[in-house]
């Protein structure tokens, strides 16, 4: 089948897509985009956060179908006019990133905390950073980062 | 041109590559295209022992997309192996459950997919043997142990020594399989052209790879390239070559098409490696002022039929406290389970807890502080080698962490403390890990504009070694650091030994340093002078790393933990985790931070959260996804703070610098576990502890 989406403000368009593909793959192996990363294939770990419609999902638990005529915002979508977002801007600077292959979903889902809850408590950054998972850094400098960039959009309305 | 510039080691320099990781830029293995790409997926045993009859490959390759279906019977011939796990689809025998028997090629991973799981393979199965237990019958003292210890030493007369001691502890500790669960699997593109082989593999050393791979094919090196630019985590398990990329290879050589192939989650419990699981009784003699008279500390553990491998994990009880009697030794059972290999501190990690737990219990035996108990005990010389240390701060340690942690004045009585619905408790652990250094080579280059080049075919699996290179280079070259551009994971660079053993900032910062030495020498015989075409200069550590002389090199630290403990569920947290490290010169504080807070963190889940369970109906592992094989999120440690203690070492290599990737999870359970002992007066000597473990 075919699937029209927007992806990251640009119309998309993938052919001969199987019913039982997800949204995933179709980034991933199809529209050359692999920023979004597959760890786990069933929605445990997070790596795979994309924004559909606005809202944060595992890209890997959505069929591609489900995505049609959809907007999708990815790990590559997220800097604009040259200029990366706070919250990336924040992952680098505070050592947040280290072998790199859960930051793209950690991103996407802490740059939706941060338009819900400009403010949020450590609790509220745990709990929503909960369905990411880590295993190089104990997350103590993802906190950093995510702190950083809440203080930074404060200051720039 | 030559220009004098502060010094960059020490600072925190931000990772030079994170800007491409946090925009999807950076490229790991999966994720390269060549044209007439192909899909692979393999087919697993599903006996853990027998062999297989039959491989009905002619039906799937009649399915639409199909390009080649691959088994023993109609696979390329490969070279034999030291390896047996690496003569993949040689042979009809199967020595695990979920052991690669076939695989599929096809112009879509559905359709790969789709096909192996019709693959229809007929085995002929046979009892199988999966159970770890010491007194094995065919348990055995295997000649060496990994990183080529010695399997057993003894000195003096330990069982008299223990027969005669005013104080005995006599415990026996258990630890699960744990697998490394790196985020990114295993994965491979293996594009083949004439005779030569290219390989984009997650990999945590290329040039080990390329020496392993090419032999097997027939090849000299110099035809296989491997390309690994950024590593998804590895922790051991991308240390040595797998299975995986090797079937890649074939399945590419079969298939006459570049093929993909990426282990699933699922997948990686069969073929990736695991940490084997361990039985093991320490036995500690005092006297009444818990001074150690005897030490005994003996390992069983367990390995496949296919390959010995042989975890060190008494080592570490060679090198940590004085006493004049001792005995260590290892036994090993070849069993139908898949074959274990490095994890994270193999051997360390497992064999702290259960010395560092028995320590704890001599404290309590002794009515000693536990703390002052490991002071007592603190060697001149490393106990077993007699050899000087070149540097060792365990007191230090103890005494800094005690001080940030809040010990002094804790009460050791106990199950005596509560805070709303806990029992809450402390714990304390040392840490230890062995200073390795191997030989590497690489180059450095200066271009007109003035810029450098550093060249070498190491790793960055996420440690920042790319990072601190750019450091230790621009230091030797006495330029800044924006100034230096290192270029790592390809073989197309000078060879470099692989990310293991915490040896990548030794061993690659050594080689680095000497190509750039080499370099400004060359620049000052030129009289600063840079060619039109650039000057380059190259450096091979082999003969400095193999004349250096006989020092016990050794990083420590000491370990604090906090834990709450409900007292309705017994389920426990760990609400405080403090260490304070010392290992050497720190390159860079804020990637050492999160390499010691990393470790930590995986500690702390190995004494709370890690088992593999081993089905043995069935001879696989039952938990075998992230759903079920538990590891921390970011609920799960509130507070966790690393520290450390600048040691100047002459001793170590021209950084000064001791490896940091894998202290930081020695020591960790066996805090965390006396911590809960503290909390509620129950011994937990079989990890991981959890609350079935507690609720009495």
């Amino acid at each position: 089948m075919r699937v029209s989406l927007t992806v990251n403000g640009r119309h998309r368009t993938a052919d001969d897509v199987w019913e039982g593909e997800s949204l995933l793959y179709v980034l991933r192996e199809r529209l050359g985009l692999p920023g979004s990363k597959n760890a786990c294939e069933q929605g445990e770990c997070g790596s795979c956060t994309v924004y559909l419609d606005g809202l944060p999902v595992c890209a890997c638990l959505v069929a591609a179908g489900q995505a049609e005529s959809r907007e999708v915002r990815t790990v590559e979508g997220l800097a604009g006019d040259g200029r990366l977002d706070p919250v990336q801007e924040a992952f680098t600077e505070c050592g947040a990133v280290q072998c790199g292959f859960c930051t793209p979903g950690l991103v996407v889902q802490a740059h939706d905390l941060l338009n819900r809850t400009p403010r949020p408590t450590d609790a509220q950054i745990r709990e929503a950073l909960a369905g990411n998972l880590c295993r190089c850094t104990g997350y103590e400098k993802i906190l950093d980062a995510v702190r950083l960039a809440a203080t930074r959009k404060a200051a720039t309305p | 041109m030559k220009t004098e510039a502060r010094p960059s080691v020490g600072a925190a320099l931000e990772r030079v590559e994170g800007v491409e990781k946090v925009t999807g830029r950076a490229r790991y293995a999966y994720e390269n295209f060549p044209d007439e790409l192909a899909y692979a997926v393999p087919v697993q045993a599903t006996v853990a022992r027998g062999t297989v009859l039959a491989a009905d490959v002619d039906a799937v390759v009649r399915l639409p997309g199909v390009i080649a279906a691959v088994w023993h019977g109609n696979a390329p011939r490969l070279a034999p192996a030291d390896n047996a796990e690496l003569a993949v689809l040689q042979s009809d025998r199967v020595s695990y459950r979920g052991q690669y028997v076939a695989v599929v090629v096809a112009e879509t991973l559905q359709c790969a997919r789709e096909a192996a799981r019709l693959l229809r393979i007929d085995y002929d199965a046979e009892p199988h043997d999966v159970e770890l237990r010491a007194d094995h019958p065919e348990m055995y003292r295997p000649d060496r142990v990994n990183a080529g210890y010695p399997a057993d030493t003894e000195l003096g007369d330990p069982d008299a020594a223990l027969a005669a001691a005013p104080v005995l502890v006599d415990a026996t500790y258990r630890t699960p399989a744990e697998h490394n669960n790196p985020m990114e699997p295993h994965a491979t593109v293996a594009v083949w052209s004439g005779d030569g082989l290219t390989l984009h593999d997650s990999t945590q050393g290329v040039s080990a790879l390329r020496e392993t791979i090419a032999p097997l094919f027939g090849m000299p090196p110099e035809n296989v390239r491997v390309i690994s630019p950024h590593v998804g985590g590895g922790f051991g398990s991308k240390g040595a070559a797998l299975p995986p990329v090797v079937l890649a290879a074939l399945a590419a050589k079969h298939a006459g098409r570049p093929v993909k192939l990426a282990v699933t989650r699922q997948q990686m419990f069969a073929v990736t490696g695991y940490r084997t699981p361990t039985i093991q009784r320490v036995r500690l003699g005092a006297d009444t002022g818990g001074r150690l008279t005897a030490i005994v500390h003996e390992a069983f553990e367990q390995s496949s039929r296919l390959r010995e491998f042989a975890e060190q994990t008494t080592t570490p009880t060679r090198v940590m406290y004085a006493a004049p009697d001792r005995r260590t030794a290892h036994r090993l059972v070849r069993l139908d389970v898949p074959t274990p290999a490095w994890m994270r501190a193999p051997g360390e990690a497992p064999g702290m807890f259960a010395l560092e737990s028995a320590m704890d219990e001599l404290a309590v035996a002794c009515g000693i502080d536990p703390v002052e108990l490991r002071i007592r005990n603190e060697p001149a010389a490393e106990p077993e080698s007699g050899l000087p240390f070149s540097s060792r701060n365990l007191v230090a340690c103890l005494r800094e962490g005690a001080r940030r942690f809040g010990w002094a004045g804790r009460d050791p009585t106990p199950a005596a403390r509560t805070r709303g619905r806990m029992l809450v408790g402390t714990g304390v652990a040392a840490s230890t890990y062995p200073v390795y250094r191997r030989p590497s080579r690489a180059s450095a280059r200066c271009d007109p504009d003035d810029r450098f080049t550093v060249r070498i075919a190491a790793a960055d699996i996420g440690t920042g070694a790319r990072t601190i290179l750019t450091q230790v280079a621009a230091d030797a070259l006495r330029v800044t650091p924006d100034r230096v551009r290192v270029e790592v994971g390809d073989t197309a660079l000078p060879a470099a030994s692989l990310a293991g053993g915490s040896a990548g900032t030794a061993s690659w910062g050594t080689a680095v340093v000497r190509a750039c030495e080499a370099l400004l020498e060359e620049l000052d015989r030129r009289g600063g002078d840079v060619p039109a075409e650039g000057l380059e200069a190259t450096a091979d550590t082999a003969e400095e790393v193999g004349e250096q002389p006989e020092y016990a090199r050794h990083a420590f630290g000491a370990q604090f933990a906090e834990v709450g403990v409900d007292l309705d569920t017994g389920e426990a947290r760990v609400l405080r985790l403090l260490g304070v490290f010392a290992a050497g010169r720190i390159v860079n504080p804020v990637t050492a931070r999160s390499q010691f807070v990393g470790g930590m963190t995986m500690g702390m889940s190995m004494a709370l959260l890690e088992e593999s369970v081993m089905d043995h109906e069935f001879g696989d592992y039952l938990n075998h996804d992230l759903a079920q094989y538990h590891v921390p999120t970011a609920m799960d440690l509130p507070d966790v703070q690393a520290y450390w203690i600048e040691e100047d070492d002459p001793h170590l290599n021209p950084l000064g610098a001791k490896g940091i990737g894998e202290i930081g999870i020695v020591g960790t359970a066996a805090a965390v576990a006396n911590a809960v002992h503290h909390a509620t007066g129950v011994r937990v000597r079989d990890l991981p502890i959890r609350l079935d473990k507690l609720v009495r």
